[in-house]
């Protein structure tokens, strides 16, 4: 139909073969027989069993995924609030400044976030572990939460919070009835969002991790350095389907978000 | 107050010993170097149906977001019922307002938008269920109750935005604009209704608008704002028939401006507006002094049109007609005069075949009494 379709197709294709072939050929090899990675001996799910026997690994990912939790709640919280104050208490003394510094660590490279907090929890004599680890992740998920909670405020009525005011409610009861309920798909994707970051982090990891706490990210990273196992892919397989459920869910979500904005701008 | 049997006119704002609801005391609103609100002083009585009238930005939505308490004065003092408002925040005052966007809760159904402000007093639930009951037959949406705003009309938003604002039963209600997004039919009716609900209530209401027709109908009192600055209170009558400037009589209504000098004043004041010609005879219409610059102002409906010279009224012009309009139960003359203005005049169409001698380019005389016009300073 379109002059331009044959060339639109060899470019969609090649596009997304760069982007996924590695990946695909990950998840193949996860269901290989044989010990060694590159040939093929087989389909069995045997390394998906020996994973789950796997100690060490068991527990990094029970790590990770307590700290991302933690992390990504926190960062909800500061950064939904950081958000707030921003964009809905107007101008105050330092505000640019502020704001300024919220945004700072998105573009900081990480080697740098991680030592500085490196120098920070070890000037302050806190034991590397699971909390250090949580502090981090807060620290650098919740400029990214409040990136995303701040723009669906820029468009919020403000005689929204206002009129809840003059019927009575206080400061916190306008923002927990009516301001969060509107805004909360907004927060619900930034947890989303803070969540993914954590369980994604190596290198603010490996510096803010102690050894009586280390991440699967960490854990892959030094087992793959002893060579690869189709243990490592079958996790790797794991972790990706867990990866693609999450952002699925997001995208959704901010979709019926729009929608339903879309829908109640016509109305108002 | 009223103790007599008969049928008292309302004007508590007459009664010397009647004690305001609403006092708002010398208040000044700047905004960095800006100043919204100039200087405003005015007593809002209860019971009344006060509008504040003025072009856009001349600080209405200021001065009525001091009285629901989201703005403080830079100076000055608002008090309610007696009690000073300077360090009452909005949400332990006894006003509520109606927002100009209507600001309805669009997570919250038609019902539990109408509860909001019943449930944060801590009612028991039967009371919050039989108040907003109440508030939705006051405002006939019983069938939408279930519905989210999104999914009733303009019309019926703004209603439930009233229903809410009166739930709480107010001392003092707030109007920024209640009808601005509304078609005109439905705003004449909602007008109405609006007076209706305000009767039934017996709450005060202060209603914003730019819209001097709607003023006019509704309120008791009106407050014709500019720049800030009050230029005059007073009765939709009084504000019709008796401005206090050329803003007011220009602002309100149709009206005849000539331009001239303060002469001799007596029973009347005069105007000196051409060289040459009888001065014009009006009412004072504020304090003048003679010799000073000043406008005589007439409204188009008070002017009489004829052919021949009205030899027995002072104030008499002659003059060209321009234009004709011809509205059905009225007709307008534009009249150009020779020495420059072109005043307009209206007539009723009592009978069918009436005025229809006159034509363009007509030579005709127009004529008003002696206490017709006004002659305001400025
Ligand atoms: N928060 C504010 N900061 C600065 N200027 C303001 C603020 N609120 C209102 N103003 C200014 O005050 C003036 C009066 O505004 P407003 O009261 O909204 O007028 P109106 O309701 O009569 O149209 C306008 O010029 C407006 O720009
Ligand atoms: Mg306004």
């Amino acid at each position: 139909m379109n002059r331009l379709s044959t060339f639109n197709i060899v470019s969609l294709t090649l596009g997304f073969a760069f982007l996924y072939i590695p990946m695909l050929i990950l998840v193949i090899y996860s269901f290989n027989e044989s010990k060694l990675v590159t040939v093929w001996a087989g389909f069995s799910t045997k390394w998906y069993g020996e994973l789950l026997q796997n100690e060490a690994m068991i527990d990094a990912a029970w790590v990770t995924v307590k700290v991302a939790f933690l992390s990504s709640s926190l960062a909800t919280i500061l950064g939904t609030m950081a958000a707030y104050v921003m964009v809905r208490r107007g101008r105050f003394f330092g505000r640019t400044l502020f704001s300024g510094m919220i945004y700072a660590p998105l573009v900081m490279p990480e080697v740098i976030t991680g030592l500085s907090l490196l120098l920070l929890f070890i000037a302050i004599g806190l034991d590397r572990g699971v909390l250090t680890i949580v502090l981090a992740h807060t620290t650098f998920a919740m400029c990214y939460v409040s990136v995303v909670v701040s723009s669906r405020l820029i468009s919020f009525d403000d005689s929204l919070e206002e009129a809840a005011l003059d019927l009575g409610a206080t400061q916190w009861e306008a923002f927990r009835l009516v301001t969060l309920p509107i805004i909360a798909p907004a927060v619900i994707s930034g947890w989303l969002l803070a969540f993914t970051l954590s369980l994604d982090d190596l290198v603010i990891a490996s510096f803010t991790s102690g050894p009586s706490a280390t991440t699967l990210p960490i854990k892959i990273f030094s087992s793959v350095r002893l060579g690869v196992s189709p243990e490592i892919n079958a996790l790797s397989t794991i972790i990706i389907a867990i990866v693609t459920v999450g952002v699925l869910t997001a995208s959704i979500i901010s979709k019926r978000q729009i929608t339903r904005r879309l829908q109640e701008e016509a109305a108002a | 107050m009223a103790s007599s049997g008969q049928a008292e006119v309302f004007a508590p704002w007459e009664d010397p010993n009647e004690v305001p609801l609403i006092k708002i005391a010398g208040v000044t609103k700047r905004f960095g170097d800006f100043t919204a609100i100039d200087n405003v002083s005015i007593d809002i009585y209860r019971q009344e149906f006060f509008a504040l009238l003025g072009p856009s930005g001349c600080g209405k939505t200021t001065l009525m977001r001091m009285l629901a308490g989201f703005e403080t004065p830079s100076e000055g003092l608002i008090s309610i019922d007696g009690q000073d408002m300077g360090a009452v925040p909005p949400n332990q005052r006894a006003v509520n307002m109606m927002f100009q966007s209507y600001a309805l809760f669009p997570h919250l159904s038609v019902w539990d938008n109408i509860a909001f402000g019943l449930r944060r007093d801590g009612l028991s639930k039967d009371k919050v269920a039989a108040r907003v009951e109440e508030m939705l037959k006051l405002v006939q949406l019983g069938q939408f109750a279930r519905r989210k705003p999104h999914q009733i009309s303009g019309g019926q938003r703004q209603r439930v935005a009233l229903a809410r604002s009166l739930a709480k039963a107010p001392k003092l209600l707030l109007l920024d604009e209640p009808l601005g997004a509304l078609d005109k039919k439905l705003r004449q009716e909602t007008q109405f209704e609006l007076m209706d609900i305000q009767e039934k209530t017996g709450t005060t209401f202060v209603i914003v608008t730019h819209d001097q027709e709607e003023a006019m109908t509704v309120a008791s009192r009106v407050a014709v704002m500019d720049h800030g600055q009050l230029i005059q209170v007073a009765t939709p009558e009084v504000i019709y028939e008796q401005p206090n400037s050329v803003y007011v009589a220009d602002f309100i209504g149709d009206v005849n401006l000539i331009e001239g000098a303060v002469g001799a004043i007596g029973d009347g004041a005069e105007l000196l507006w051409a060289e040459g010609r009888a001065a014009l005879m009006g009412q004072p219409g504020a304090d003048l002094s003679k010799g000073s610059k000043a406008t005589f102002a007439i409204r188009p409906e008070k002017i009489a049109i004829s052919a021949e010279e009205p030899m027995d009224r002072r104030n008499r012009v002659q003059g060209k007609i321009l234009d004709i309009g011809y509205l059905g139960n009225l007709s307008t003359y534009h009249v150009e005069l020779p020495e420059g203005p072109v005043v307009k005049c209206e007539v009723g169409n009592r009978s069918r075949i009436e005025r229809r001698d006159f034509t363009w380019e007509d030579e005709v005389w127009l004529s008003w009494s002696d206490t017709a016009g006004l002659v305001l300073p400025g």
